[in-house]
């Protein structure tokens, strides 16, 4: 093709390639600068990740091994009462059934975040795409989705999943799949109202002007200028999913043993209250800390939008 | 005008409890295995199974069973429930009697959270706007932001560490049976209570402080500011009012989270009320059981939402004249 290796094939020439951001009168760059705070919750949130990732490779013991003949052992070694050989260390003790917490708790990290983060990128394709379509495809489609959507949307979540639940039962798909459709309707709201906005704006019209088609604007013009907001609200709805399904598990209908998830890892240790054992309080603080982490990010990241005069001077 | 908005939104609101009726309705048809089956268990016979079927009514065709369920579910007749939930006598219970007391300590429990949140909350919220980035504010922002990013049972399995376990000054099971005296029955009822309390508390006082602060950007208090009005008279002849409208709309709709918030706490202190009915219910698989408590929830849920519009509505002369 070409035989210049300045120019690869189809390259304008220099004048237009110029990018947007090199130009002279160009907006300068906004970089995301986070608080002290911010950062200490974005390495929360990184080491959490990098437990689901090399999670069962640092745990001491298998999710479902039964290590300790007692439940609810304190942190230390334990050593079994009829072979006194048989020694196991449990960094902060072991379960109802005398399983390692902490393996657990690094096995929970993988079903509770990886089925959360599974359901929000669904609720995320069905809610962006349903929006995008509801804003752009006309009044007949918009009133459709939008009024069905508002039926649904009208349940509390807990209550839908609950029935769904009843109906078919709980497995990790259908987990998957009910909270992401319970959830695709408030990012089908944010979306299309998102969208809606962007369809209306002068560029959109001097795109149509030009002969641009509508897969063209929607690619060139709406996500790049929807992404920013929806990637905030992709923290927020993550926090809720996750609030959610653990809550479910939590109930004894979400994730099903043999599973260790940290909403039912609560539920099956909750006797353990009693005693004093850390069992039902690790996982629901490994919960905490992840929410919260991710809230505060997505705090910090909205926090920028500049302070208004009446903030500044009250 | 703004009556024409108000009725047509109740108009969208009944459409929506249909609707709602026909999902709960579509939840029972998809269930692979019916109540029969379940009632029966082991000893389902091909036989057995048809009687029973038809006893229950469940050899007739969905639309009717439909429109049977959705005519006794507007004269309050419930029906019975098919399995039988446990605690609660065997199969063939009608739901009403199964309900009736639970539904009293839900609305109970409720009532109390709602006494207690409502007023803390929208004052915490009111302080913490009208001293933006003061250490009040800040803490308060702080702590909100935490408590709504965690589970309740979080919130709960802590204070039952320390409040039961620890101090050993609350009852960790609220069992409501026979009380003496009212102070007693508020003693058993005090963990659910806190626990949903703290949860809602956050919740509202931050809906409320964005909410005046909302307010407080918007430039007639600019302009006020410039024009030299004090600050005290800014706060409450200015801003106030026009909080108003927002702060009950926020007050409506948490009031409508309380609804799914009660199936968690009921179910970790064991309270004897309408949602752990339901979380029964669905461990058991007892559809018609579920359909009535889903039906009460959501219509409860549809009926507060529907009261927060109308308050935004109502307050916000714009909305009562959509383009």
């Amino acid at each position: 093709m070409s035989d210049d290796p300045g120019h690869p094939d189809g390259a304008a020439p220099a004048a237009l390639s110029t990018k947007f951001e090199e130009l002279p009168d160009a907006p300068p760059k906004r970089r995301l600068r986070l608080t002290r705070v911010g950062k200490v919750a974005v390495s929360i949130v990184a080491f959490w990740l990098v437990v689901v990732f090399i999670g069962p490779w640092i745990a001491p013991y298998h999710e479902a091994d039964i290590v300790a003949d007692d439940s609810f052992t304190e942190a230390g070694t334990f050593c079994s009462q009829w072979e006194p050989d048989e020694c196991s260390f449990h960094l902060i003790g072991t379960d109802y059934l005398g399983r390692d917490l902490l393996s657990r708790i690094i096995y929970g990290a993988r079903t509770t975040i990886g089925i959360s983060i599974a359901s929000t990128v669904l609720a995320y394709l069905i809610g962006v795409t349903l929006g995008i379509a509801a804003a752009v495809g006309g009044v007949k489609l918009d009133t459709g989705l939008s009024r069905f959507n508002d039926a649904f949307i009208s349940m509390p979540n807990i209550m839908l999943g609950l029935v769904v639940i009843a109906a078919i039962g709980s497995t990790i798909p259908i987990l998957i799949v009910t909270a992401g459709c319970i959830f695709a309707t408030v990012v089908f709201r944010i979306a299309r109202a998102l969208a809606l906005d962007v369809m209306v704006s002068d560029f959109v019209e001097a795109a149509r002007g030009r002969g641009e088609g509508l897969w063209w604007v929607i690619r060139k013009e709406i996500l790049p200028n929807i992404a920013m907001p929806l990637a905030t609200d992709f923290g927020l709805r993550l926090v809720f999913i996750i609030l959610f399904t653990s809550s479910l598990s939590f109930l004894g209908l979400g994730v099903q043993p043999p599973h260790s998830d940290w909403g039912s890892m609560v539920r099956e240790n909750l006797q353990g209250l009693a005693y004093g054992s850390l069992a039902p309080i690790a996982p629901a603080i490994a919960i905490a800390t992840l929410t919260i982490s991710i809230n505060l990010i997505v705090d910090d990241v909205s926090a920028h939008a500049g302070g208004r005069l009446a903030k500044r001077m009250l | 005008m703004m009556w024409r908005m108000v009725l047509r939104r109740v108009g969208i609101g009944i459409v929506t409890l249909w609707v709602v009726s026909v999902l709960m309705f579509a939840g029972t048809e998809i269930l692979p295995g019916d109540v029969a089956q379940i009632m029966l268990g082991q000893d389902a016979t091909p036989e057995n199974l048809a009687a029973l079927r038809g006893a229950l009514g469940l050899d007739k065709p969905a639309v009717v069973r439909y429109f049977e369920w959705l005519g006794d579910m507007a004269r309050f007749d419930l029906g019975m429930s098919l399995a039988g939930t446990t605690g609660s006598g065997g199969g063939g219970t009608t739901i009403e009697v199964l309900i009736g007391a639970r539904l009293q300590n839900t609305l109970l429990l409720a009532g109390v959270v709602a006494a207690i949140s409502v007023p803390l909350s929208v004052a915490l919220g009111l302080v913490a706007a009208m001293f933006p980035t003061s250490p009040f504010d800040r803490a308060v922002t702080f702590t909100t932001l935490c408590l709504v990013a965690v589970p309740e049972f979080f919130v709960a399995t802590l204070l039952v560490l320390i409040f039961a376990v620890q101090l050993n000054w609350l009852p960790a099971i609220a069992t409501m049976r026979e009380f003496e005296s009212v102070g007693q029955m508020l003693r058993s009822m005090a963990l659910p209570i806190i626990t949903l309390c703290v949860v809602l508390l956050a919740q509202m006082a931050r809906m409320t402080r964005a909410a005046v602060l909302n307010v407080m950007s918007s430039p007639y208090i600019e302009m006020a500011i410039l024009k030299g009005v004090p600050r005290r008279r800014i706060i409450l002849r200015h801003a106030l009012f026009n909080a108003i409208g927002p702060v009950v709309n926020i007050i409506a709709l948490n009031l409508a989270y309380l609804v799914s918030g009660v199936v968690i706490v009921e179910t970790i202190f064991a309270f004897p009320g309408l949602a752990k009915l339901m979380v029964d219910g669905v461990q058991v698989r007892d559809m018609p059981l579920v359909q009535a408590c889903g039906m009460i929830f959501c219509a409860t849920y549809v009926v507060l939402i529907l009261i927060s519009d109308i308050a935004s509505i109502v307050s916000n002369p714009r909305l009562r004249h959509p383009r």
